[in-house]
């Protein structure tokens, strides 16, 4: 099902048609609205009557996250604050919050993007959606909820946490689509088997996953686990929140809602736009938001794009699943090295749980990895032979795919911190 | 005889084991046996107590690590060759053993042996007394 055809489903013609009109339109705007944006717009000795296609883009300066905490809480402001109906801040995790608004309009859209993004994952009216995203200054929770009103779904508004609750709503409220973090997910179904729910006989049927990287291997799992379907939902609150882009029945891609959203992939280190197909950092531009239009934000997202006509019939352009984020990457000694390779790895050895936690520390001038990991509970042996062979085994594996040697450690079960909300999956002790 | 043996899995950091035995004296549970594997980062504690059932269940409700296996307790007398002929009976009928503890006192010797083949290796022990 598509939610919204003409918007969905319009030509690879029309829609450059429709976004040339909205950047020219959104460039005016923040031109005479944003004194940052005229200021950087005017270090580059550019007008807006220099934006006429789509291909002007890449005149445009980009957007960090550095530039909205600069101009924290309201410094991006292009409509008077009377005109703001919503504020929503990002967690903060990696510094300051930094903080968006909402016009009347601008709710519309969440909702509208949010709606097309149930309904591409096969969501109806009919649906009773339990959202264990977290509500509040995060926009998870309050995303899905609007999206799923609007589609006219019963809506489950539980928030994160509060695992026993989950499992006792998804039993006796019959919830058939859960919206959550994917590794909450992964705890929900670990969570389910320990309290004897038997996932087979839950409603339960659709899956929406996201606000944090997380690999096919992970995905397989839950949906094993829960016995879903599992679609990935992308989004992030500076652009709008959840809804920027969903993954349908096919699986290959996550289409964007282009229509708002302009994407555009770019070299993270040259700042030079990639073309189709190349992998890079995931670049956005606001083309309808009236309280914070963001020109070419980077994302910090590593993806691809693909502008396929999809077998679903939308034409909107699709983004790979995210690879990882450039702010996650490690380096050591020299490797480039993503956590999710190591997930991906323990998803594949049936003795190891998919939890872990790296450690990164400098011993004299070397890098050191070391990789903790919990053994799963059947091929738990007192034999410390045995032991040792699981703890080889897996070490050679992670080191085959990170291409660099590591320090595997076994440690307790529940050691490691099973989150509720984001995972924290890196302790870097280097003093660099 | 072939009895039930409760290992737990440790980190090797101080305090870990301390957790084991308050846990299982709450429970009032009686340890008549053990033994620990360590390795540099963690360790096995391997144990013999008064009711395993309740003791799984206590140390698997504080998230531990629990595996039990069937062992045998091996009573011999306390002269020097005793061990040497059951493990020459095992050797002969290919048991292998994986690890063993004991003490002795009052003239008998005490052992707990992990085998492979429990039953057939108590069996022919038996059978040899």
């Amino acid at each position: 099902m598509i939610w919204n055809e003409p918007k969905e489903t319009m030509s690879r013609d029309e829609m450059y048609v429709v976004q040339s009109a909205r950047l020219r339109n959104i460039v005016n705007r923040v031109y005479h609205n944003v004194p940052f944006y005229r200021k950087k717009m005017q270090e580059l000795n550019l007008e807006p009557g220099d934006i006429n296609t789509l291909e002007d883009i890449a005149k445009l300066p980009f957007t960090t996250k550095d530039d909205l905490r600069d101009n924290y809480p309201f410094g991006l402001f292009a409509v008077p604050k009377s005109e703001v109906v919503r504020v929503h801040a990002s967690s903060g995790t990696t510094g300051k919050p930094t903080v968006v608004a909402y016009t009347r309009k601008d709710i519309e859209i969440f909702s509208e993007v949010v709606t097309r993004s149930l309904v591409c994952t096969g969501a109806t009216k009919n649906d009773v959606v339990q959202i264990a995203f977290g509500y509040g200054l995060f926009t998870g929770g309050l995303g899905l909820h609007y999206g799923a009103e609007k589609l006219g779904a019963a809506v489950v508004p539980i928030s994160g946490g509060n695992t026993d609750k989950q499992i006792q709503l998804l039993q006796d409220f019959g919830s058939t689509v859960l919206a959550c973090t994917p590794s909450y997910a992964a705890h929900l179904a670990e969570s389910l088997e320990e309290a004897g729910v038997d996932a087979e006989k839950l409603p339960l049927r659709i899956g929406i996953f996201g606000a944090e990287p997380w690999t096919p291997e992970m995905k397989k799992k839950i949906e094993e686990g829960l016995k879903i379907k599992a679609f990935d939902i992308y989004g992030l609150s500076e652009i709008i929140g959840p809804g920027v882009s969903i993954s349908c029945e096919y699986q290959n891609g996550l289409h964007i809602a282009e229509d708002h959203f302009l994407a555009e992939i770019i070299n993270p280190d040259t700042l030079e736009r990639l073309p189709e197909g190349e992998t890079g950092e995931l670049v956005f531009t606001t083309i309808t938001k009236e309280a914070m239009p963001l020109l070419r934000y980077r994302t910090r997202d590593i993806s691809s794009l693909n502008y396929d006509k999809c077998e679903c019939g939308r034409t909107s352009v699709r983004m790979s699943k995210i690879y990882g984020r450039t702010d996650d990457m490690l380096i050591i000694r020299g490797v480039n090295v993503y956590p999710s390779q190591v997930e991906s790895v323990l998803l594949d050895i049936p003795e190891a749980k998919p939890h872990y936690q790296l450690i990164v520390d400098r011993k004299a001038t070397m890098d050191t990895l070391e990789v903790q990991v919990e053994i799963d509970d059947k091929y738990f042996t007192d034999e410390i032979a045995q032991l040792a062979r699981i703890n080889r085994k897996i070490k050679q594996k992670i080191e085959n795919n990170l291409g660099i040697s590591v320090i595997l450690k076994l440690v307790e079960p529940k050691t490691l911190k099973r989150s509720e909300g984001k995972a924290k999956r890196v302790i870097d002790n280097r003093k660099l | 005889m072939v009895i039930k043996q409760l290992s737990v899995f440790l980190q090797n950091e101080t305090g870990r084991l301390l957790n084991i035995t308050d846990i299982l004296q709450k429970e009032k549970i009686n340890i008549s046996a053990l033994s620990i594997a360590e390795t540099e980062e963690y360790g096995i504690i391997r144990m013999i107590v008064s009711d395993i059932d309740k003791a799984e269940k206590a140390l698997r409700d504080n998230d531990y690590k629990v595996k039990v296996s069937d062992v045998i307790c091996l009573i011999t007398p306390d002269i020097p060759g005793a061990l040497n002929e059951k493990l020459e009976l095992l050797a002969s009928e290919n048991i292998n053993v994986s690890y063993m503890y004991g003490y002795s006192s009052e003239g008998k010797a005490r052992l707990i042996i992990k085998t492979s083949e429990p039953e057939r290796a108590a069996e022919i022990l038996n059978n040899n007394n």
